[in-house]
């Protein structure tokens, strides 16, 4: 089994998921990054948009992130996010709605959030 | 029934019937202290892992930030005082009040002009009574706090941080909260949040732990640009949620107490209405036995 690095995925009000895995990719302000593990010590600025989490155990973890912060040192990893979603918990008819309701309100904010949702749940 | 009876049993009545009121919130406020906890616990790992991340970028690099550069000579101050949207908790809105006051006197005392913000309606009626200044309030989730709160109440603080003193912005941010030290223990306490001592959050994080050198995405400037304002903002939803708990666990302390008042209360006057009750009582016999005796006394006299 290849080397692992333990990821811890927390929200501002609660831990999203935490476990081990041997690739993380998640955008940052200037571009996809992966963190494998072994990474040289990492402090980034997380763009809006899904982060994938390849599991140690062969499985896929696709999340939404909201903006936030990716850092890694000592193999250990956190993704600091305002609001993170699994993309398992996103209800796909209700972003789809929010999507819709946003466009016609001319939200930008809130378009930009449905839309990571949908990304995070077509990666999944 | 005599009349003094019929007034003891009606204040048992609307005792007891206060004590139930009484009871009933404090089992409201004790299951909400629980929450609150839960939440304090929750909100927690997320608060560790940005204090690690600012630590590091704070002593990692050589970033000068508005947020952490003490102003040489700080000429205005914000402080944010946390309050509860309702009373019935006991000492706990005054006492955060008075904190509060006792840092405005002090920072006037600095030579600083005092910007105040408030959250919760019973702080901001408590300087509207006394007609003082508030730059900003915000009340209707002090019960339960929740992170857009908390980022709703960071704004424009933040803002007025980031803006040169001259325009009107802050050289300092305090904040005043109750701190949750235990179920009987909260107090209130003042802390400063902004400019950051970086020293002071480099103790929060465990000893021993060396940071490592980290590698900046895309620079260090930026991430502390994104960083302290989030920094801010979680420092603020943790004294939220605190002053959130700290609130309940005092209304539940001061309900419990009414409940216990209301209790001997309504003890000493069940006493009070049975003497009144057996006087009563005593009153008709000795009425009666009068009576007959006067009676049997005038039968007696006419026999003769």
């Amino acid at each position: 089994m290849a080397a692992e690095l333990h990821v811890e995925l927390v929200a501002a009000d609660r831990s999203v998921w935490s476990g081990e895995a041997t690739l993380v990719v998640a955008r940052t302000t200037s571009g996809d990054i992966g963190v494998m593990p072994g990474h040289q010590p990492l402090l980034g600025v997380l763009e809006s948009g899904p982060v994938t989490i390849r599991t140690s155990d062969g499985g896929t973890v696709v999340a939404a992130v909201h903006g936030g912060f990716i850092s890694f040192a000592d193999n250990k990893l956190s993704l600091l996010a305002e609001i993170a979603e699994l993309s398992d918990e996103i209800d796909v008819q209700r972003a789809e709605r929010a999507l819709e309701r946003a466009k016609s309100d001319a939200d930008a904010s809130a378009e930009r959030r449905a839309d990571v949702r949908l990304r995070a749940v077509a990666n999944r | 029934m005599g009349a003094q009876l019929r007034v003891y049993k009606r204040r048992i009545r609307s005792v007891t019937a206060t004590k139930k009121i009484t009871k009933a919130m404090e089992m409201i406020a004790a299951s909400r202290v629980v929450k609150a906890q839960r939440k304090v616990a929750a909100s927690t790992p997320y608060a560790t892992e940005l204090t690690r991340a600012v630590t590091a970028v704070g002593t990692g690099s050589n970033t000068k930030h508005p947020l952490t550069t003490e102003a040489e000579t700080a000429t205005r101050s914000a402080v944010l005082l946390l309050t509860s949207d309702r009373g019935l908790a006991g000492a706990f809105n005054s006492s955060a009040i008075k904190a509060a006051e006792q840092l405005t006197a002090r920072l006037e005392a600095e030579g600083k002009e005092v910007d105040t913000y408030i959250v919760g309606r019973r702080g901001l009626a408590h300087y509207n009574f006394r007609e003082r200044k508030v730059v900003e309030s915000w009340s209707g989730f002090t019960d339960e706090p929740t992170y857009a709160d908390a980022k709703k109440v960071a704004g424009p603080l933040i803002e007025a941080i980031e803006k040169d003193t001259a325009e009107g912005g802050v050289d300092e941010l305090h904040i005043v909260y109750t701190e949750f030290v235990s179920m009987m223990t909260q107090t209130a306490i003042d802390s400063r949040l902004l400019p950051l001592r970086l020293e002071e959050v480099a103790e929060e994080t465990p000893k021993g732990e060396i940071l490592p050198l980290y590698e900046f995405e895309p620079s260090a400037e930026d991430v502390l640009d994104a960083l302290l304002p989030r920094y801010v903002e979680s420092r603020i939803y943790n004294a939220l949620l605190q002053s959130a708990a700290s609130k309940h666990a005092a209304t539940r302390r001061a309900m419990k107490s009414a409940t216990d008042n209301a209790g001997d209360l309504i003890t000493t006057l069940s006493r009070l209405a049975n003497a009144a009750r057996q006087a009563e009582i005593t009153q008709e016999i000795s009425e009666i036995v009068g009576g007959s005796a006067a009676l049997a006394d005038a039968t007696a006299g006419s026999d003769k």
